[in-house]
């Protein structure tokens, strides 16, 4: 997966320089060149790069920053918070003045993600804020543009305006007005035909839609997998329109997103939104630190966090916690833990989120498919032998029972029985962890330590087999 | 040395150069003019000038890896021949790029396109220009006498399929469609058999568009793929990556996955009339050996053009040499 270089290589460069108390100007410029490099993979524009290792370079010299953590640990906080300090420091909350009609417009260059992008933005704002939204189809250029909004529209049961691809899109946007009052519409979302930053016509045209509707927001739409051309395009959209935020698409790929970055600096307004997969719903608020620790490969630490919290009952979890840390997991409680995790969503999502684990997966065939599997196996065993999972360790003909009772494999049931004490083991690793390692400020510094063991555990087992390797 | 100069002698190549200068203007203007500044006569060759060197590069979204091994080849050539005047590596280096490119291949850019039943499919993530591209196509193998059906492969995405139609309409060619939501496949394996019936020549398939990393969405993907190898031997006689020019460094794992799903046998690179240079196409070649035939300068039928890599490096260095 591309989403690991970065983390690779910044700590291919970190630990060079682990346990060294201090840094000389050598490796801070080797670190510096490898920061570079990274960020440069990542799409970062290069003058964005160029200025802030400058930046970095200096904070690392400076002799305030070595108290208390290492070098390396140190170098990773600063580079962590200088970047989510450029990509907007705060979330920027969206808050509609409901006391009036609201027009949000969209524009951007072709293929970014406008169309889908007002789907979302619609079903978003109607969730959040129980608003009345309406969508508004303006590109009358690309054959059935308007046909698909058409379409989101019904699956979102949310109202569009259109007047087909005959009449100019200023005219239809203010045509749409005066329907919107009409029909108690709170908010108006405007989809503009794709263009590019240098076609006068084109820009001229949303120039002249912007003067007709004065719209509260103009949004740039942006692809995240853009590469150093998103400086010029954040750039052109923004003298023509004077945009007051943007939009953030195809996070939900590998791609690390350093466009994220070049848009907010040159633009100077809040990335508002990012999306996040072909769903309607897969839509977020953007946050500056998440993104950040995201093109650092630190995992989304926080979205796994609110994720967890907003699926998983805490007495559940914590109840869980306990036993695990205690050795008594047994297969009733992993049972749970998988209901839980499905809860979560697919567990491919999920474990792009943990820090690192990309890495540890990069082998593992992970699957949803199997923790139906692993349901099945445990649905298999009789109520002792969940709760005691020596029961089937210890005795292979119930192990041929199970298999045989779910139809699966031998080979499979030794897997579970492998994964559940692998699972017991990490967790008691982790109940053993000084606390301060788990700051999410500091990550890589737990990170490192668990990764260790998993390397291990791989090798030992070889590769032919290659998918039992996983664990949550 | 003068070997960049003599490709340019014939007065067709010549014109047809100049095409490509006019749909990347913006670029030359950009990027490239900073080269010429960078390379003045007078100027001396040190680390800064290296630096300057790999950030240009790096501008025209050219892979990482492949702009320091540039760099470093620039850097040897320089110490070997003991040079000190910067503008002696404006012909090394385009001298360099073109050797990178062609690795001594003979690259054909040409479509393969045979007397019996061609299949043509598109892939590529969401929003790259496949649909546009089979318009395009649809219209150049046309005008070539071809009889040419295009198929609706995109059974997902919101009025995928009517766009489709659309340009049909417009090009003037048959066209072949199931429900939305039918499963892709399906839709390819009944074309196919329309197609035999009918003497079609040429079948373009459009897809929907995916992101590389959902594994799902690539298994379906790759059953696509199967489904026509197993319905005509050799097929699809093309399986074309349509690549945004605007896309960074990620061109590089689509490439990879794309081409480990479908076997790619080349690559579009679209939307090259804006001011990104689509460099990732470079590396795209130097690391997985996948070739650009095709280029898309426009939203019209006949903003398509074969892509030829002296033409390329030449519209990026005309004022260069
Ligand atoms: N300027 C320019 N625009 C292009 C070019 N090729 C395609 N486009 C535009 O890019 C947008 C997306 O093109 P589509 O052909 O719908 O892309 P697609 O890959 O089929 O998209 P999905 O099916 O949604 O994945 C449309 O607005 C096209 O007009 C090109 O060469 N230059
Ligand atoms: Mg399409």
């Amino acid at each position: 997966m591309a989403f690991d270089q970065l983390s690779d290589r910044l700590q291919m460069a970190l630990r060079r320089v682990r346990g060294k108390a201090r840094l000389t100007e050598n490796d801070i410029d080797e670190m510096m060149r490898e920061i570079r490099l990274s960020l440069l993979e990542a799409d970062v524009n290069f003058k964005v790069v160029k200025n802030f290792t400058k930046e970095i370079k200096e904070k690392a010299k400076g002799d305030k920053i070595m108290k208390g953590l290492n070098p390396s640990q140190q170098v990773v906080k600063v580079v962590h918070e200088e970047l989510k300090e450029l990509l907007g420091g705060e979330t920027s909350v969206f808050a509609l003045d409901k006391s009036k009609r609201t027009t949000i417009m969209l524009c951007g260059l072709q293929g970014s993600g406008k169309t889908t992008t007002a789907g979302k933005l619609a079903k978003y704002l109607r969730k959040q804020e129980s608003i009345k939204p309406l969508l508004v189809a303006l590109d009358v250029y690309r054959p059935a543009a308007v046909d698909q909004l058409v379409t989101l529209g019904k699956q979102l049961d949310v109202d569009v305006f259109e007047k087909g691809i005959d009449e100019k899109p200023e005219t239809i946007a203010k045509e749409s007005l005066e329907y919107a009052d009409e029909h108690g519409h709170d908010v108006v979302i405007f989809d503009t035909a794709g263009r590019l930053h240098i076609d006068e016509t084109l820009m001229d045209e949303l120039r002249s839609i912007k003067q007709t509707l004065s719209p509260d927001e103009i949004f740039l739409v942006l692809d995240a997998m853009t590469g150093q051309d998103a400086v010029s395009v954040a750039e052109h959209f923004h003298e023509s329109l004077a945009i007051t935020g943007s939009i953030i698409t195809k996070l939900d790929g590998d791609t690390r997103g350093g466009a994220a970055l070049s848009l907010r600096k040159v633009t100077d307004v809040p990335i508002k939104f990012m999306g996040l997969g072909e769903k309607l719903d897969a839509f977020e608020v953007f946050h500056p630190e998440r993104m950040a620790s995201r093109i650092l490969g630190m995992g989304d630490v926080l979205t796994l966090i609110d994720k967890v919290s907003e699926n998983v009952d805490e007495d559940d979890m914590m109840n869980m916690m306990e036993k695990m840390m205690s050795g008594k997991f047994n297969y009733n409680d992993y049972l749970k833990q998988l209901k839980m995790i499905k809860r979560m969503g697919s567990l491919k999502g999920i474990m792009k989120l943990v820090p690192g684990a990309g890495k540890m997966m990069k082998n593992a065939n992970v699957d949803d498919k199997k923790l139906v599997y692993i349901e099945t196996l445990i649905n298999g065993m009789t109520n002792q032998e969940r709760k005691n999972p020596d029961l089937i360790k210890k005795n292979s003909s119930r192990r041929r029972r199970i298999a045989k009772g779910s139809g699966r494999s031998v080979a499979e049931v030794n897997r579970l029985i492998q994964t559940l004490d692998q699972q017991a083991q990490a967790v008691k690793k982790m109940g053993s962890m000084d606390p301060k390692q788990l700051d999410p400020n500091n990550p890589l510094k737990g990170m490192q330590d668990m990764q260790q063991p998993s390397g291990k555990q791989k090798k030992g087992k070889g590769k032919g087999k290659g998918k039992g390797g996983f664990r949550f | 040395m003068g070997f960049i100069k003599n490709l340019f002698q014939s007065k067709k190549r010549r014109e047809k150069a100049q095409k490509y200068k006019i749909g990347m203007e913006k670029t030359r203007q950009n990027v490239f003019n900073q080269l010429n500044e960078l390379l003045k006569s007078g100027e001396k060759i040190d680390e800064d000038l290296f630096e300057e060197i790999e950030e240009i590069f790096i501008m025209a979204d050219i892979g990482v890896d492949t702009v320091l091994k540039l760099v470093n080849h620039l850097r040897q050539t320089v110490e070997v021949k003991n040079l000190h005047d910067a503008e002696d590596l404006k012909e090394i280096i385009v001298e360099e790029m073109f050797k990178r490119y062609v690795q001594e291949e003979i690259i054909d850019t040409n479509l393969n396109v045979e007397d019996e039943l061609n299949v043509l499919l598109f892939v590529g993530v969401n929003g790259v220009g496949k649909t546009t591209t089979i318009g395009k196509v649809a219209h150049l193998l046309k005008n070539e006498g071809k009889k040419v059906m295009m198929v609706a492969g995109d059974t997902f995405r919101a009025g995928a399929i009517n766009q489709l139609k659309v340009w049909s309409e417009r090009v003037g060619c048959e066209f072949f469609s199931k429900p939305e939501g039918s499963d892709p496949s399906s839709v390819m394996f009944d074309a196919i058999h329309y197609a035999k019936e009918n003497d079609i020549d040429v079948l373009l398939c459009d897809t929907a568009g995916r992101l590389q990393n959902k594994q799902n969405l690539m298994k379906e993907l790759e059953k696509i793929h199967r489904v026509i190898g197993r319905e005509i031997e050799g097929a699809p006689q093309e399986t074309l990556l349509v690549l945004d020019a605007t896309t960074g460094q990620n061109g590089l794992s689509q490439a990879k996955i794309f081409n480990e799903v479908t076997n790619l046998s080349g690559v579009v690179l679209t939307k090259l009339d804006g001011t990104a240079k689509g460099g990732i196409a470079l590396a795209i070649k130097e690391t997985i050996g996948i070739p650009v035939k095709l280029i898309g300068l426009g939203e019209k039928l006949a903003d398509l053009e074969y892509f030829d890599i002296e033409e390329y490096i030449y519209g990026l260095f005309s004022d260069v040499i």
